[in-house]
């Protein structure tokens, strides 16, 4: 197959699915003392990709990061960025650069010395330097700023300051450690906005690490879920949503009720579970594709239909109570009780000012569609 | 007291002290006025003085003093001054800083134990710890004891009473001095800052002299400042351990207050070396506002 030289890059997956990765993560171990930060991960990240790290605090996303830029070696297992082998390499030797959680902008340096350092370690003539940093600055849209301190800066600039700093030497790598959590919310938003924008321009890849789920599937390509060291999914934003795989996943992103469930009966292509509670649901078999009798059924608050009368079209309806209203400005938040004595969270949109459709107490119809039960295990076990 | 520089130094959200701030201040500035300026006071009118045959001050103007500290050979012991105390300050810089360094990179703990470690020798008298170097350099000392025993030397080497001795002295009653201020700035320094520096390039070298240095600048001056001013003045450390061979400004000054019974010279070489200090104090400040801007 020929290849361009200069593919698209705004759908890696799509457009490169056989080009040697740009960060080959092959069996990546790594222990502090008796803790296992980091284990035994393999992760292959494409040119031009925006992938996330995702993950609680703790689960080694910030080490396998650190791992990257040098900061830390692997015990077990090699890195290999941009076809070269970089396990053990310093990191100043690494054609990868880091933006900091805490942005770590020198106290001493105004913005422009700030940006200018990674082109004066690199030999970089002043000619070059200037005009680089002066292109970059006017990219983060920092004009006018340039001979401020650090400390004169408020959160946002200082935060543009670092990213700037860290893209003017061109890497192959941008890293982001928690790069926006600093930031007020609204801020936040629009500089996730941002971000994704600058590194469709600059094709670069990023790899960002986050504990917020919802910067993750606003910004990313592909996400790679940890916990407790070890990957437990890895792929794009929608299927790390719709088709979570483990039960960790589907409650970390999103929302998601989850219910102990246990098989009953198979009719053909259904199967019949009982859910803790006892309320019991019809399921399509190959949901469960699981050998045991017991797992764990995942339904996203927003997927449990709610109506005054019998839901038409949902494989599974039932009645049941509402026990808790809460009105949070498009939606409203339901908790719902079977006759059984199943509780679900749902949400439904808030269509009308006018009226508030569902109370407390009320009497309602649920639904629950084939194609929104989703069956993980009990026991997670990690995804490859 | 030093005032040295510091971080706060140009605090630009510092408040005027109000009466309650004064009040506080006020033992300080009773104390400094008459144990400070009063003292230095003296010393100016009788440096202008001048002394009868038993060496009694006699006050009538005279600049004579003044023009007898510019001698070729009160010079040439101010210079030795400088030098030894130049040197001391290049060697505790050297020996101090990895250490202060060091110390301000380890966990709490061990952090506060090691800066104890620094401080232990405090709780002993300086002239004990100086007479104990004396016990281990001297011709039948511990060091050379050891090394006869270990056959690295035939016979004792004269360690004591030398310059080298001197500087050994000088070195270990000072060392903690440049530790302190180090460590103190070097605890300040946020790691990713390094890391940055690392990451966007900067070899050890360049993290070293573009980051590190410039951020711990304040300890450093704060160092050079406590070493080298108290050791230019020394004069126990000298006698005992240079068996006043070496001599210093501080023997000197001393002497004339003591053997020569010359209080006018003895003033006037006070006041000349002050002013050097002073000087040297201005100097580095200028150097350290010119570095910021």
């Amino acid at each position: 197959m020929a290849r361009s030289p200069r593919p698209e890059l705004t759908h890696p997956l799509a457009s490169m699915p056989d080009t040697a990765p740009m960060i080959d993560i092959r069996n990546v171990t790594k222990r502090f003392g008796a803790f296992t930060a980091v284990a035994d991960i393999s992760l292959q990240i494409q040119t031009g990709e925006f992938l996330t790290l995702l993950g609680p605090s703790g689960c080694g996303k910030t080490t396998l990061l650190r791992m990257l830029s040098g900061f830390e070696t692997p015990d077990v297992g090699s890195i290999h960025i941009a076809g070269e082998e970089v396990t053990h390499l310093a990191p100043y030797r690494r054609n990868v650069n880091q933006v900091f959680q805490s942005y770590a902008l020198f106290p001493h340096m105004s913005v422009r010395d700030n940006i200018g350092f990674g082109l004066r370690m690199q030999k970089v003539s002043d000619v070059e330097t200037r005009q680089r940093v002066a292109e970059v600055i006017d990219l983060v849209a920092l004009g006018g700023f340039e001979d401020r301190m650090p400390h004169q800066l408020s959160g946002g600039q200082r935060q543009r300051v670092a990213l700037a700093r860290a893209i003017v030497p061109r890497p192959a790598v941008l890293l982001l450690d928690e790069p926006l959590s600093a930031l007020d919310a609204k801020l936040r938003h629009q500089m996730q906005i941002e971000l994704k924008r600058l590194q469709k321009r600059l094709a670069m890849t990023f790899v960002f690490v986050t504990h917020d789920q919802e910067e993750a599937l606003t910004m990313s390509d592909r996400i790679a879920v940890f916990n407790k060291g070890r990957l437990e999914q890895f792929g794009t934003a929608t299927e790390i949503y719709h088709q979570p795989r483990t039960a960790f996943v589907a409650d970390f992103i999103g929302e998601a009720n989850l219910l102990d469930a246990e098989l009953l009966s198979r009719h053909g292509t259904t199967g019949l579970i009982r859910l803790d509670g006892g309320l019991e649901v019809r399921v399509p078999l190959s949901a469960w594709p699981l050998d045991e009798p017991r797992a764990i059924l995942s339904v996203r608050p927003e997927k449990v239909c709610i109506s005054a009368a019998p839901i038409e079209g949902a494989e599974n309806s039932f009645e049941a109570t509402i026990t808790e209203e809460i009105f949070q400005g498009a939606i409203d938040r339901l908790k719902v009780r079977t006759e059984a004595g199943t509780v679900f969270t749902a949400v439904v949109a808030n269509e009308s000012a006018m009226m508030r459709p569902f109370h407390e107490g009320d009497r309602v119809w649920c639904g629950l569609h084939f194609d929104d039960l989703i069956v993980v295990r009990a026991n997670a076990t990690p995804a490859t | 007291m030093q005032t040295l520089p510091s971080a706060n130094a140009e605090n630009p959200h510092a408040r005027r002290p109000g009466l309650a701030g004064w009040l506080l201040l006020a033992p300080m500035v009773v104390w400094l006025l008459l144990f400070v300026v009063a003292p230095m006071a003296i010393l100016l009118v009788y440096s202008f003085c001048t002394r009868d045959d038993l060496g009694r001050v006699v006050f009538s103007f005279t600049w004579s003093n003044y023009a007898r500290v510019f001698e070729p050979i009160y010079l040439q012991v101010l210079g030795r001054s400088v030098l030894y105390a130049g040197i001391t300050t290049a060697i505790c810089l050297a020996l101090g800083f990895p250490v202060g360094w060091f110390i301000a990179r380890q966990r709490a703990v061990v952090r506060n134990r090691l800066l104890l470690l620094v401080m232990i020798p405090f709780w002993t008298s300086f002239l004990i710890r100086t007479y104990a170097w004396i016990s281990i350099l001297k011709s039948e000392g511990l060091l050379n004891a050891t090394l006869l025993a270990a056959r690295v030397i035939p016979e004792p080497l004269e360690m004591l009473y030398t310059p080298a001795a001197v500087m050994v002295g000088l070195v270990y009653a000072y060392l903690p001095f440049m530790i302190l201020p180090v460590y103190g700035s070097a605890e300040k320094l946020d790691n990713a800052l390094v890391d940055a520096a690392h990451d966007l390039g900067a070899g050890p070298v360049r993290a070293f002299s573009e980051v590190i240095i410039p951020l711990t600048w304040p300890g450093i001056t704060a160092g050079i400042l406590l070493v080298f001013v108290p050791a230019i003045g020394m004069f126990a450390i000298t006698d005992l351990m240079g068996g006043a061979k070496v001599a210093m400004i501080g023997n000197v000054i001393q002497s004339q207050f003591t053997k020569a019974r010359n209080w006018p010279f003895g003033a006037a070489l006070g006041i000349v070396f002050t002013l050097l200090f002073v000087l040297t104090y201005l100097g580095l400040q200028w150097r350290a506002r010119r570095a910021r801007s």
